[in-house]
């Protein structure tokens, strides 16, 4: 079957179509990784997007029983330059189209991704259709132009209702706006009982599981759509320690009276370098995400910057003045991508240690660490 | 942290002579470092013995130390030069087993010098067999069952607990040397005596072998705060068993979920982090491909080989980053050099797929050992990127010379269905193309993958290509079959063979259609950011992203693989080309196939495309980029050999044109134009059929030299001193080439003298003589070769040039000329003319300082010889003797005939210099690693030609010398005629003396054969082949005569030297 990709400009790639034939709109992005387009396909991050995956080869180990971030592929659509029919890993359970197609997602085929990153790089992501049921150009026009995009998939990307997942551990009160499964099992490694939340969530409901720590996910759209969940996570600042990353780290600042704005096209890949002032030392990321945090503006709300992107000096990390709270907008869960900075997790399970509310029940004024001095070390 | 205060002048280690394991590769690693040091304001003083590398160039570094890479010479030049710092991780196994040896012994710490980049503690926990399995065990990464041997015993014992297959690799060694497979207790006790000899300690490993598994590699960087990234990492088509240097390649891996990926990753970071390595090292890991298990194969704590291919590969400078990071800096203080302004510290993301495929010497040694195992055995490789693995499989293939258009092999074709099968069954160089054939009858991707173990993923990309070639020998070829086709990389010849369809049509569908490749570029992140480097592939894709400036511009074609015969020196020309012709203000656009040289650095030329250098390939560049002219004489016969085909096609090729370089090599054109200028040249003929040939003998007379025409390096060109000895070459070596006859010359005895010219078309510049100490009949490349010459009374001189300036004009040449000539003592010959740069040329050039290349590019360019400061005709002796002395890789290829012969067979050289002559020589020897034996035994025997006075008057000289001659019956009967005395020994009794390893060290005393060139073993290992007394015969006693007379001089020179007032400070740069 035909594929074909027209971009809101009027831009057409044709190519060949794999997966289910389907035609959706969705913000054209790309990812630059080498491996994990299964984790990247079932992050429900992608929600809403059309993702070009910039290493040509696609598919090649299959689809396996243990690499999905989610139960289904969030992203609307994907693009390659070469789709795999035939893969091989001892692992692997199907091919990417014959997933694609149970999942009901269309993909795209043969067409030039490179150019498309290029496009992507100097024009900014892009809304988009995608198609593989022979749609003519003017047709994927009319379709592109009815299309609405929304912003707010974080409010539909998470569980509907608490869940609560094992653990005998510290409690942690997770606050989902679309979790990676590997979040998740980072957090059930280190015996954390974990409460998983609604969007939607008051403060009330988050503290009424007496947790040791609030943590914020990862998940999509744009971070002011979710003011809201910001508000709640206002209140709760100062009386429990947090954990933010990506969403629940631009959630974080918007609580704290900081500000986010959109990139032109973002960060998705496994390649990135980040310097962590509190180190002095560098690793290397995980990354997705298309808002960013705007160091002053959080600055200002109390926050200190602690990480930085090496390539474009945007806000990668931060902790507050004051409370045991800190964030990163790459993933410290890797999946895809390399986990150099699992520890912290590690980091997040001292400060419940130390500054759970659960220790110091009722303590009037909330916990302060600059006395403490803990969390700065 | 910015670099340390106190570095202001740094010794680099280059890596000597080209040997199989261990070539370009460190010409490309050391240039690299010496830019990333000197452009820190830090005098750079670099030491190496190879001459034909850019390295030594004076431009490169500010004191260039053309010297023997061993101790006493390291030992005195960081006496005299006092560096705050050494590095000795971009000089492969030879300049850090230096820098080790160096440090042991407290040289380094005398001269208050430290190493830079490699500490000894972590060179040795990577090395040392037994340190690294402490290691690994210490940080939990897995590895295979094994145990440190000193002794055949305890490997036996070994074998019995563990079973087998059984694996043996030596320590301390490079490219495998010594290390092998066991599947029984013969094998293993051979394989064992090879590991421990060839170990430098004596000591090997043998472990249980993962043989079938996943072979991976990491390429990993570390600085000093322990940020640690991975550049790159790679795949091997084959699996385990085949060393990764004769391993097809694809980068990156293709077959690892991202969770594999990441694990091995993690363990790369933890070992690097472990050894506390600051710069780069390479970690190769066995994966199980029915699980995730995994183990640590080996770790090589510098760069490398597949450090070279990684760069070229990611677009990542790894020996530059790698050289900032031994200075002190860390990963995030540095730029990306190709986006210049993202950071250093990421990880490089592909958007193509990189393929390298090994260049094997088997074409030129057809005795050799072809099965491939973990002595590595290639000499060089090819790299081709595509947007997928068919392409660029299909355009490595056709890079490894510019004849192969698809995935053919004429021999496995003719192959039965059994024999096919057996053929798979064993891992060689041949294996791809018989997987190929069976596939094409049918064979199951299943089947052969359990019968090789190769990973299914790559099997099918093979299907696929066989699929492709049935739908174009089957159906119609329309323009979207066409392009299906080329967007695989099928060849325009592949495709008209298998479709039958005419040139003409083909090339109409094309235009129509706008079927022509596009460029991409290589930028280290996948288009995330605008990249400034002008690195390009091709491929078939919808945009083209290569800018084409109006500026005018030249196209360098370069040489392609290393291989025998056309080495490092070819890349030298090109790159020297590249910057002449940025002096003379064009831009210089190079084109080459091969990751571990110069002339494929992102920053070398204006504009690089790596690209297979068959011909569609350089047509589709020269459709880009419409240069106003195509150097072809640089590449050597590689770049070469385009030239008809350009010409045909109306391209401008600058300098000598096809028509001359045609008349060059048509040797029956070349013989009439000599006759026309009364130069004389050995009577020959051209010949096609055994009749011709013997009716050729009875006008010529014995001995003949034989050769196909058009040849690299001498391929397939014997002498031969009977009937007997032509009927076998023409029934055996000449189906090689059936394109061209057989050519055969009388074979002129005597002195053979190499003339390397400069000519504008009406003038020609000689800037040196070289003379050969070897007679005439052993190629030039294995000869050693004296500048200047020392023996030619001026006449000769003055013959030689005369006959060179009128060759040159009656040629037409506009740019470089090789001519070889033989002095048979009263008339010169003409033996052959190479129009185009020659091996000699970078030895010309810095020796000297004539600046060769420069002069021809502006010839080339129209400029006049008498315009250009360098002068006309021969130009004087400079006050300093050189000495090339080639080196042989023989202890690489098993079961080689090691005798010199017209056919070349050294793969790299050295250079000694020096005032006077004697010193020279003893350097040559020295960074050669020739072992002078001084005493012991010799056996000698000859054919009745050769029972000379000659001959005996050397070995008479051995005699009193001291060494006891031995040989076989009549040879020994000849001695005694002359008063000498010998020994006999029967043939069997030579033959258990040298198959015996433990009499090869010592136990039977030295002995000298061969052409002396080679070590002592060599001569030994000629036993093998059970013709020692040919290899003598041909090799010849008197040449191995004169070698020793002049390296018995040397001997005592090396006294002198060592002695410490013969030692000529005011040279040792230039």
């Amino acid at each position: 079957m035909d594929g074909l990709l027209y971009l809101e400009d009027g831009t057409v790639f044709r190519g060949r179509g794999f997966g289910y034939p389907r035609t959706s709109a969705g913000e054209l992005v790309f990812n630059t990784s080498m491996t994990g387009y299964q984790e990247i396909l079932t992050d429900p991050s992608y929600a809403g997007q059309i993702i070009n995956f910039t290493y040509p080869l696609i598919g090649n180990y299959g689809i396996t029983a243990d690499d999905n971030e989610s139960s289904r592929i969030h992203a609307f659509g994907m693009a390659a330059k070469n789709i795999c029919f035939t893969p091989s890993n001892y692992r692997s359970v199907m091919t990417i189209d014959q997933w694609l197609f149970d999942m009901k997602v269309p993909g795209i085929f043969e067409i030039d991704t490179r150019a498309l990153t290029r496009r992507i790089r100097s024009h900014g992501t892009v809304k988009c259709v995608i198609s593989n049921q022979g749609l003519s150009p003017s047709e994927a026009r009319d379709f592109c132009d009815q299309a609405v995009l929304r912003n707010d998939h974080m409010k539909r990307a998470g569980v509907r209702q608490r869940v609560r997942i094992g653990g005998t551990g510290r409690r942690v009160a997770v606050l989902d706006f679309g979790v990676k499964q590997n979040i998740l099992r980072s957090l059930e490694k280190r015996n954390c009982d974990v409460y998983l939340f609604p969007y939607g969530s008051s403060a009330d409901e988050l503290m009424s599981v007496n947790p040791d720590g609030l943590f914020l996910t990862n998940g999509p759209g744009d971070p002011q759509e979710a003011a809201e969940a910001a508000a709640e996570v206002k209140k709760l600042m100062g009386r429990v320690p947090m954990f933010g990353i990506c969403m629940g780290h631009q959630v974080l600042a918007l609580a704290a009276g900081g500000k986010t704005f959109k990139m032109a096209y973002g960060h998705r890949g496994g390649n990135h370098g980040v310097y962590d002032k509190e180190t002095g030392r560098s690793c290397i990321t995980s990354q997705n995400h298309g808002y960013v945090v705007s160091a002053q503006s959080v600055i200002l709300s109390g926050m200190e910057i602690t990480h930085f992107n090496l390539n474009d000096g945007t806000v990668e990390g931060m902790r507050h003045n004051t409370w045991p709270i800190f964030s990163v907008q790459y993933h410290p869960e890797a999946s895809p991508g390399p986990n150099d900075s699992d520890h912290l997790f590690d980091r997040f399970m001292d400060l419940m240690d130390r500054f759970s509310p659960n220790l110091r029940p009722a303590a009037a004024g909330g916990i302060n660490t600059a006395k403490g001095g803990g969390h700065h070390a | 942290m910015p670099k340390s205060p106190d570095l202001n002048k740094i010794i680099i280690i280059g890596s000597g002579p080209i040997i199989i394991g261990q070539a370009a590769e460190f010409d490309y690693s050391g240039t690299q470092a010496c830019k990333a040091i000197r452009e820190e304001g830090i005098e750079t003083v670099l030491v190496n013995s190879n001459p034909a590398t850019i390295m030594t160039d004076p431009d490169i570094a500010d004191k260039v130390y053309l010297e023997p890479l061993n101790e006493e010479f390291l030992e005195k030049i960081i006496g005299r030069e006092r560096p705050d710092g050494i590095l000795a991780g971009f000089g492969g196994q030879t300049g850090l087993n230096l820098a080790m040896s160096l440090a042991k012994k407290g040289v380094l710490d005398k001269y208050g010098t430290r190493l830079l980049g490699v500490n000894e503690e972590s060179i040795r926990k990577a090395e040392d067999r037994d340190e690294f399995r402490s290691l690994m065990l210490q940080i939990g990464e897995p590895i295979p069952p094994s145990v440190i041997a000193t002794t055949l015993e305890e490997c036996k014992a070994f074998a019995r607990e563990a079973g087998y297959p059984l694996i043996v690799r030596p320590a301390y060694t490079l490219g495998g040397t010594g290390g092998g497979f066991a599947q029984n207790e013969e094998e293993l006790v051979y394989q064992c005596r090879m590991g421990m000899e060839n170990s430098t300690i004596g000591q090997i490993l043998l472990e249980r072998s993962v043989a079938g598994w996943k072979e991976i590699e990491y390429e990993v960087m570390r600085d000093a705060k322990d940020n640690c990234i991975i550049i790159c990492n790679m795949e091997n088509f084959d699996p385990v068993g085949v060393h990764t240097g004769d391993s097809i390649v694809v980068a990156p891996s293709q077959t690892l979920r991202d969770a594999e990926y990441q694990t091995l990753r993690s363990a790369s970071l933890k070992i690097i982090r472990e050894l506390k390595i600051e710069g780069g090292c390479n970690i190769q890991f066995a994966l199980d491909p029915k699980s995730s298990d995994y183990i640590v194969i080996e770790v090589n704590p510098r760069v490398s080989r597949s450090s070279a291919l990684a760069s070229k590969a990611a677009g990542y400078p790894i020996a530059k980053i790698a050289a900032k990071i031994a200075l002190g800096y860390s990963l995030d203080e540095l730029k990306n050099y190709v986006t210049q302004n993202t950071s250093a510290c990421f990880e490089p993301t592909l958007d193509y797929c990189v393929v390298k495929f090994p260049k094997w010497p088997f074409d030129k040694f057809m005795t050799a050992a072809r099965r491939l195992g973990t002595q590595m055995k290639a000499t060089g490789e090819v790299m081709a990127i595509s947007n997928n693995f068919e392409s660029a499989l299909l355009k490595a293939i056709t890079s490894l010379d510019g004849k192969n258009d698809g995935l053919h092999l004429p021999s496995v074709q003719s192959l039965t269905d059994g024999e096919l099968r057996e053929k798979i069954g064993v891992q060689d160089d041949e294996r791809i193309y018989a997987l190929a054939e069976a596939l094409r009858r049918g064979a199951a991707v299943d089947v052969l993958h359990r019968s090789t173990g190769i990973d299914p993923w790559f099997l099918n990309c093979l299907k696929n290509i066989t699929d492709m070639e049935r739908r174009l020998s089957t159906e119609k070829l329309t323009p979207s079959l066409l392009y299906q086709a080329e967007r695989m990389g099928f060849t325009d010849q592949e495709i008209k063979d298998l479709s039958g369809a005419h040139r003409a049509a083909m090339q109409d569908i094309r235009i129509y259609n706008d079927i022509f490749p596009v460029y991409k570029m290589v930028d280290t992140c996948g288009g995330e950011f605008k990249a400034k480097t002008p690195y390009y592939y091709s491929c078939f894709d919808r945009e083209d992203e290569c800018q084409i400036s109006d500026r005018q511009k030249v196209l360098v074609i370069g040489s392609g693989p290393i291989r025998i015969g056309q080495g490092i020196e070819f890349d030298y020309c090109c790159v020297h080309g590249v910057w002449a012709l940025q002096k003379a203000g064009y831009e210089a656009i190079i084109m080459n196939n091969n990751p571990e040289t110069v002339s494929t650095d992102f920053d070398t030329s204006d504009k690089l495309y790596f690209e297979s250098l068959h011909m569609d390939d350089v047509m589709n560049v020269i459709k880009k980029e419409r240069p106003q002219g195509v150097i072809v004489q640089f590449g050597g016969q590689t770049s070469l050999n385009l030239a008809q085909r350009l010409a045909e096609r109306s391209i401008n090729i600058l300098g000598t044109s096809y028509t001359s370089i045609d008349l060059a090599e048509d040797r029956e054109k070349f013989s009439d134009l000599l006759h026309k200028l009364d130069i004389p040249t050995p009577e020959g003929r051209a010949v096609a059929t055994e009749e011709e040939a013997f009716a050729a003998v009875n006008d010529l007379g014995y001995p003949l030299v034989v050769r196909p025409s058009y040849v690299i390096g001498g391929r397939a060109m014997q002498v031969v001193y009977s009937d007997e000895e032509l009927h076998k070459y023409l029934k055996g070596a000449v189906s090689l080439s059936t394109e061209h006859p057989v050519l055969i010359d009388k074979y002129i005895q005597g002195k053979e003298v190499e003339v390397d010219a400069v000519a504008d078309g009406s003038d020609v510049l000689i800037p040196g003589i070289m003379e050969h100490v070897e007679r005439t009949g052993v190629h030039s490349g294995d000869s050693i070769s004296v500048y200047p010459s020392c023996s030619l009374p001026e006449t000769v001189k003055a013959t030689l040039t005369d006959y060179t300036k009128r060759i040159a004009g009656a040629l037409h040449i506009v740019g470089l000329v090789n001519i070889q000539y033989a002095w048979d003592g009263e008339r010169v010959y003409v033996i052959e003319v190479n129009p185009r740069a020659s091996r000699t040329v970078p030895i010309l050039s810095k020796v000297t300082a004539i600046p060769m290349i420069e002069l021809a590019v502006n010839a080339m360019l129209g400029r006049k010889l008498t315009d250009m400061d360098w002068g006309t005709g021969l130009a004087e002796n400079r006050k300093l003797y050189a000495v090339k002395v080639p080196v042989f890789s023989s202890e690489k290829l098993t079961d080689m005939d090691v005798a010199l012969g017209p056919e070349m067979r050294s793969t790299g050289e050295v250079l000694g210099l020096d005032t006077d002559l004697e010193h020279a020589v003893y350097k040559g020897f020295a960074a050669s690693g020739t072992r002078i034996p001084t005493k012991g035994n010799i056996y000698v025997s000859l054919r009745d030609a050769e029972k000379t006075e000659q001959a005996a008057a050397v070995l008479e000289k051995y005699a009193k010398q001291g060494f006891s001659l031995y040989g076989s019956a009549g040879t020994c009967e000849y001695l005694q005629q002359f008063g000498i005395p010998a020994g006999f020994l029967s043939e069997e009794d030579v033959l258990l003396g040298i198959t015996d390893p433990e009499n090869c060290c010592g136990g039977a005393g030295e002995t000298v054969t061969a052409g002396g060139a080679g070590c002592a073993r060599d001569a030994f290992a000629a036993g093998n082949t059970g013709s020692a007394e040919k290899n003598l015969a041909t090799g010849g006693a008197v040449g191995a005569g004169k070698n020793l007379a002049a390296a018995g001089g040397a001997g005592s020179a090396g006294k002198n030297s060592a002695a410490g007032d013969a030692f000529h400070p005011s040279l040792l740069h230039i």
